[in-house]
Parts: C-alpha cells; sequence; structure tokens
C-alpha cells in the first residue's frame, strides 16, 4: 500500500473522502429519487442549475457520469455499443458512452437515474442539443433547450434579451413540470451560495499560482465534480471552504503536490480521463507540475458578469460567455491571464476528438502562446472517454520530447 | 450555349465564373457555407452571395489550423482561403451553423486577411417567439453591419427586390425539381446537381434568366414516367458537392428523384413573404422551413419529413448521405434510420470525405443497394 509512505500521505490531499461522500450520497439518492417522490433532471455541465435547486429537483449529468464512465475505463465498451446502435464513432464520447448506458444500464453506477425532463443549455457545444434529442426521444420525456448566443466579437442586447426570456421560459417550463411556483427569494438565495461556492472553488484554483503549487490541474479535475453538480448549495459551499482551507494549510507548511516542483505547466481542454493518474505521474517524473488548467476555471471565470442582487438576469450574460462559446481571440486573453498567474514554464493541449468547439482552434492557439510568450507547448492528440484514440507510445516520446525542450 | 450548358459550366468552374463577374462588373462577392445565410439581405446591398462547397485539391495549408478531425468541407473551405484560390471573396457571412463553422469563423477571421467577416448568430432553436424576436434583431443587425462593411444602402425597396427574385428563383428550382422527379429520363440527374450548384454562386439576376429559360424548355417535355421500373433514389444529408454520386446511381438502375440536402430542396423550399417588414419575413422563412439538423426544431420533425417524402415521391430507396465528422447528421442518422425500417424502406449510409473517394467503391455500394430495391 501506498499509504504507508509518510512522504506520500502527507501530500495527499485529506478532503478527498469527503468529497468521495458527498459524491455517493448524491448518487444514492439521485437513484432513489423515485422513491422519494422528487423529480429528477438532467442538465448540461454548463447549463443553469441553480433555478432546478430552488425548486428541488435532483439534477443529474451525463457529462460528470461520461467523466466516470472514462475514469472507470469502460468507455470503450460503451461506446462500441452506441456505434453498434448506429451513432458514428467520430460523434462525442461522452455522449456516445451515455448511450450505451442507457441501453444497457451499465458502467460504474449502472446506469443513471431516469430523467422526468430534460434541460439542455448549448453555451459548450452544438452536441449536447443533439444528444439531449436523443434521450428526450428515447426516454419520452420532455427538453427545455436554453439557446445561449455564441460571442465572436460582441454580446448584443438582443443576445442577452433573448437569453433573458429565456430563463423565465425555462422556470415556466420548470413551474409545469413541477406543478407549483417558484420561490424566487429561495431561488435569490440560491443564487447567492452559487455565488460564493464558485468564489470558494475560484480561490482553491488560484492556490496554484503559489510556488510550490499545493493542488494540480489532475486534483483540480477530480475536485470540480461539486462545482458542476451541486452549485447552489450550502452542502458545496461547506465543501470549498474546507478545500480551501485546507490549501491555505498546505501553503503554511509548505507541502507541494508535486514533490522537488521545477517546472510549472498549463493544461487546456477536458482531463484525458482514463489516463489521468499516467499522465500526472509522467509530468511529475520530470519535475512538471500541471498548476493550472482552462477547464476547471471556466465555470467561475464567468464571475465578474455575475450580479448577486440580480442573479437571474446576469447569469444570462455570464453562461452565454463561458470559456468555449467565445472566439479564439476572447480566450487567448483568458490564456495570457492564466499563463501571466500560474507564472508557466510551458502549456499541454489536450486536442481532444470529442470536443470541436474546445480543440478546434487550439493550433491557433498554440501559435500565439509560442510567439507572445516563446514558451513551449505540447499538442497531446487523444480523446477524453474512447481510448481507441489513445497511443500511450507516441504521447509518451511527445511529452518526454517536449520536457527536454523545457529544461534546456 | 443553352441554359443548361450555360448553368453547367458556371457549377464547372464557380471560382473563374467568380471572377469574370467581379472584372466585369466590380460587383462585391461574399462567401458563404451555410443555407441560414440571409442570401437575400446580401443581394438588396449589391453583392453577390457565393456558396463555398470545400475544395477537391489536397490539403496542406489548412493542417496548420484545423484537426483531421474536423470535415472536409470545413478543411476545404479554408484550403482554398490560405492559398488564395478565394481571393474574389471580400468577406464571408458566418451564420453560426454547427460547432465547426462556428470556429472556423474565428480562424477564418484571423488568418485570411480578408477584408469584411460577418458573424450572423442565429438562435439555434427556432420554437418560440423569443427565438422569432432574437432572429429579426440579429437580422436587422445584419443588414447595418453590411451597410457598414460595404459602404452602402440597403432600402426596403432593394430587400422587396431581392425576396422577389429569390422567390422567383425557388420557384423555378421547384418546378425543376418537380419535373425531374416525374421525368427522370428527361434531364440527367447530375444536371440537378449542377442546376443547384449554378443556382448558389451565380448573378442571381442572370440565374433567373437561365432558370427562366430552361423551364420553358422543360415544360414541354413533361410526361410522367412515375412507373418506369426503374428505382426512385431520395437522397438526405448535409451538403452534397459529388455530381457522381448521382451519375453512379443511374449507373446503376437508380434515379435521385428528391433530396433533404441542404444543397437542395432545403436551399429552396419556403418563399419569403413579399409584404409587410421584409427582414420579418426572411426571418419567418427560417422558422417554417425544414431544418438542418443544427437547429432545433421538435424532436422527430425530421423523420416525419423524410416518409411523408418517401410517400409523396414513392421512393424505393433513401441515401443518407453524410460528410464524415459531421455531428449533427451523425446524431441524427439512427432515428431516421429506424423510422425509414419501420416503413420498410431500404437505406444506405455514405460518410464521405471529399478527399478521400473511391469511385469503384462508391459504384459497388450503389449497385448492391438498388439490386436490394
Amino acid at each position: 500500500m501506498s499509504g504507508t509512505d509518510p512522504e506520500k500521505e502527507k501530500r495527499k490531499i485529506k478532503s478527498v473522502q469527503k468529497m468521495k461522500e458527498i459524491m455517493t450520497n448524491y448518487y444514492i439518492e439521485a437513484k432513489g429519487a423515485a422513491d422519494t417522490g422528487k423529480k429528477v433532471a438532467w442538465i448540461t455541465s454548463g447549463g443553469p442549475v441553480e433555478p432546478l435547486i430552488a425548486m428541488d429537483v435532483i439534477p443529474v449529468y451525463p457529462e460528470n457520469h461520461g467523466a466516470m464512465i472514462g475514469a472507470s475505463k469502460m468507455g470503450v465498451e460503451l461506446c462500441e455499443k452506441a456505434e453498434e446502435m448506429g451513432y458514428p464513432r467520430e460523434l462525442c464520447s461522452y455522449a456516445r458512452s451515455d448511450i450505451g448506458c442507457s441501453v444497457t444500464n451499465g458502467g460504474p453506477i449502472g446506469g443513471l437515474p431516469k430523467p422526468d425532463f430534460l434541460v439542455c443549455c448549448n453555451n459548450i457545444c452544438g452536441t449536447v442539443m443533439k444528444w439531449y434529442e436523443v434521450a428526450s426521444r428515447y426516454y419520452g420525456v420532455p427538453l427545455f433547450m436554453l439557446d445561449t448566443p455564441f460571442t465572436h466579437r460582441k454580446f448584443p442586447p438582443a443576445a442577452k434579451q433573448y437569453v433573458i426570456d429565456q430563463i423565465y421560459e425555462y422556470i415556466e417550463f420548470l413551474e409545469t413540470q413541477c406543478g407549483r411556483k417558484m420561490d424566487y427569494d429561495r431561488m435569490q438565495e440560491v443564487g447567492r451560495l452559487s455565488v460564493e461556492g464558485l468564489r470558494l472553488w475560484q480561490e482553491v484554483l488560484d492556490s496554484g499560482a503559489h510556488k510550490p503549487a499545493p493542488i494540480t490541474a489532475f486534483d483540480a479535475f477530480f475536485h470540480l465534480a461539486l462545482i458542476v453538480t451541486l452549485r447552489g448549495t450550502q452542502e458545496t459551499v461547506d465543501y470549498y471552504r474546507q478545500l480551501r482551507d485546507e490549501m491555505k494549510e498546505r501553503i503554511e507548511q509548505g507541502i507541494a503536490m508535486v514533490p522537488n516542483e521545477k517546472y510549472r505547466l498549463l493544461w487546456d481542454n477536458l482531463p484525458v480521463w482514463y489516463r489521468t493518474k499516467w499522465l500526472s505521474e509522467k509530468f511529475a517524473a520530470h519535475g512538471a507540475c500541471l498548476v493550472g488548467d482552462t477547464y476547471t476555471s471556466a465555470w467561475s471565470g464567468v464571475l465578474p458578469l455575475i450580479d448577486e442582487d440580480n442573479f437571474l438576469e446576469s447569469m444570462s450574460q455570464a453562461y452565454s460567455q463561458v470559456y468555449i462559446n467565445v472566439s479564439l481571440d476572447i480566450m487567448i486573453n483568458t490564456l495570457r491571464r492564466m499563463i501571466e498567474k500560474y507564472d508557466v514554464d510551458g502549456v499541454v493541449m489536450h486536442s481532444n476528438r470529442s470536443c470541436k468547439p474546445y480543440s478546434l482552434g487550439q493550433y491557433d492557439l498554440q501559435r500565439m502562446v509560442m510567439e507572445e510568450y516563446g514558451l513551449p507547448t505540447l499538442m497531446l492528440e487523444a480523446d477524453m472517454v474512447d481510448e481507441r484514440s489513445f497511443s500511450e507510445s507516441q504521447i509518451e516520446t511527445r511529452i518526454d520530447a517536449f520536457m527536454e525542450t523545457i529544461k534546456s | 450555349m443553352s441554359s443548361l450548358e450555360k448553368l453547367r459550366s458556371v457549377a464547372r468552374r464557380p471560382y473563374d465564373y467568380a471572377k469574370s463577374v467581379q472584372s466585369s462588373e466590380s460587383k462585391p462577392i461574399l462567401g458563404f457555407f451555410c443555407s441560414y445565410t440571409p442570401e437575400e439581405i446580401i443581394t438588396a446591398a449589391g453583392a453577390m452571395p457565393f456558396r463555398l462547397f470545400g475544395t477537391r485539391e489536397d490539403i496542406s495549408k489548412a493542417d496548420a489550423h484545423l484537426q483531421s478531425y474536423c470535415c472536409s468541407l470545413v478543411r476545404g473551405g479554408l484550403e482554398d482561403a490560405l492559398t488564395g484560390r478565394l481571393d474574389f471573396l471580400r468577406g464571408v457571412v458566418f451564420p453560426h451553423t454547427c460547432d465547426s463553422i462556428q470556429r472556423l469563423s474565428d480562424i477564418w477571421r484571423l488568418n485570411t486577411g480578408m477584408s469584411v467577416h460577418f458573424d450572423v448568430v442565429l438562435p439555434v432553436k427556432l420554437t418560440t417567439e423569443s427565438a422569432r424576436s432574437y432572429m429579426i434583431a440579429t437580422l436587422n443587425s445584419f443588414r447595418s453591419e453590411l451597410e457598414q462593411g460595404l459602404g452602402v444602402t440597403i432600402s426596403d425597396d432593394a430587400l422587396y427586390e431581392a425576396i422577389h427574385t429569390y422567390n422567383r428563383i425557388r420557384e423555378l428550382l421547384g418546378n425543376i425539381y418537380a419535373f425531374r422527379s416525374r421525368n427522370p429520363s428527361q434531364l440527367a440527374a447530375s444536371d440537378i446537381y449542377y442546376i443547384m450548384k449554378a443556382a448558389m454562386v451565380m448573378d442571381r439576376s442572370a440565374l433567373v434568366e437561365q432558370l427562366d429559360l430552361l423551364w420553358t424548355e422543360l415544360r414541354d417535355k413533361a410526361g410522367d414516367e412515375q412507373d418506369s421500373g426503374r428505382k426512385r433514389v431520395l437522397l438526405t444529408g448535409g451538403i452534397c458537392t459529388l455530381p457522381d454520386v448521382y451519375t453512379l446511381i443511374e449507373d446503376a438502375g437508380g434515379d435521385v428523384v428528391w433530396d433533404d440536402l441542404c444543397t437542395g430542396t432545403r436551399y429552396f423550399e419556403g418563399k419569403v413573404r413579399e409584404d409587410g417588414d421584409p427582414i420579418e419575413a426572411i426571418a419567418d422563412r427560417y422558422l417554417t422551413r425544414m431544418v438542418c439538423p443544427a437547429k432545433h426544431m421538435g424532436m422527430t420533425i425530421r423523420g416525419e419529413h423524410l416518409i411523408r417524402l418517401v410517400r409523396e415521391k414513392q421512393i424505393d430507396g433513401v441515401v443518407f448521405l453524410f460528410l464524415k465528422f459531421c455531428e449533427p447528421q451523425g446524431f441524427d442518422y439512427p432515428y431516421l434510420k429506424d423510422f425509414m425500417d419501420r416503413s420498410g424502406i431500404p437505406t444506405l449510409l455514405l460518410e464521405v470525405e471529399e478527399q478521400m473517394l473511391s469511385e469503384g467503391q462508391l459504384r459497388t455500394r450503389f449497385e448492391t443497394f438498388i439490386d436490394m430495391l
């Protein structure tokens, strides 16, 4: 057991246990919803969950489920199931593995609880719309589509008004589905908790800027789950306060996540879920630590756009302008801020076959990073869930070569 | 040159045609990739909308910007822009479309150096009043951006005139499609391809003249050969850039008599109202015509549409023709196929990449399919 090594033991994040506990209870509650009479809504990871929380609906995230499938290395089998059903292999592997799971009730938790209705926000991709249409036909349940216009160079007032209109349509939809009215005081409170949770989460991520970093992007991938699924609850606020405090303590005590941290790197795109440990060890062996990433900060990245006192309406712009629903020139600004804040020596980009809005344009971002900062960059061709798109020997060679460039 | 020969020659060499228009009329030419591009507004601005179809050339420069897992339309379009083959364009209009085209717009704006660039971020959801209001607002702001970008004024009269021209084009294309559906032997299927392609790249006034002439010729030949014994095939998917597909199906004993393609019926179906506010009228056509799978309009509307077409056009078999890596089409395929299976209509799926086609393979697949019908 690795737990017997006191050095390793010291570096472990203690809050992990609490997190596992919360997530386990959450899934038990979600899967038992039929017995408690609570409604279950499937919602996209970038969608506004706050109105669901305020209406006591249990939000369930097929994308989080996709990540679990990937991390359990069950992706290929479930993706193949979807391919047998006629879904092309070129489609998003979260969608394929989740569709495969819907018909087999396989996967790490024996499938997701059936939805009473679906909420899809296309601020992360057009893929989710098609995926949720599939789910709506398969389960025979209604779908609410929240359409968040993409920002190329501007987000005009008409776009903002369109999203605000839809937020009220969304609430009406929930009132119909739940057979009761929205309690706007409760909604305001959930909004406040959501903002508080996001702030604490951002503080956790900011702690990676400390040298040596008390947390890595690989840890953030794990601790992210609550900000995605249970944003707007007291439990989430409490959890991230605990985690933030633990980071403070680690900084005070000089506990680094990567022993002898020499090189600091930034990660771009979703994780390679079935290889997070392998990748983390691979980089750590070179004394390299992934101190920040563009993915886990996507939720809190829009905090400046949220007005706590007018949560419902201000969230229209915030949800519309998340990291990947904006143009490459806006994305590069975010990357610049992160490169400077985390003071990194290089950028690792996961060119993720499953995620076109995140991945197309990465070559241009890569060029901008190299030209403006003279930083080495590494492009890893892989997929977040489908291991068939991961070539270990090739990636190993490329990481080694990249680290040699950084060291030289 | 007969009208058909004229249309074919434009379709075979669209870039040469565009250059000739540009040098003789100094008309600004604006490229587009999507059937949700409000061409009426572009035409009313005195510019010529020019559809882009990807490239038959090898991809080299675009590889520095786009991964191999994006469709050949996106990669091919960028390739032609970066190699200078599209230098006749003043710029391109991007009406959102899908995740890949959305990113292509950024990459295009940052790398091609074209003098104007328009993003028309239309709603993706087409079912609500708020989506309609937003669509109208977006089209109105496109109208002002276009005025600014091209240094022109777009009057309501010019819009009405453009709408009238497009309605006439749609009517003529609809007539020709209906004619061909009843009289496949009177017009080669590949000519439907050439006519449609020419319709999306030609100066629209010149196009109306040619289509008028063609329709006058065809009208007199109209008969009814729906019972000729040849197999009646429907193509469904996104764009079709391959005249060979039509010819190979014809050689195999089938006739492509109808389609649900964005370079086919989705391009011309539905008229724009010719009274009231012209921008609202344009929006209302988009809200009522058959959707592209990248838009949201009901869960099974495309399936029901296919069933209706199969019945109306007495279709024997359906060919799904997708660009490889096209997500919106790929997600709809299993349910559409299921709709066809349950109606007893045989289907064939072809996922194509423009640069990777083997004629021999296609021929065999079509022969097997038509034999099966």
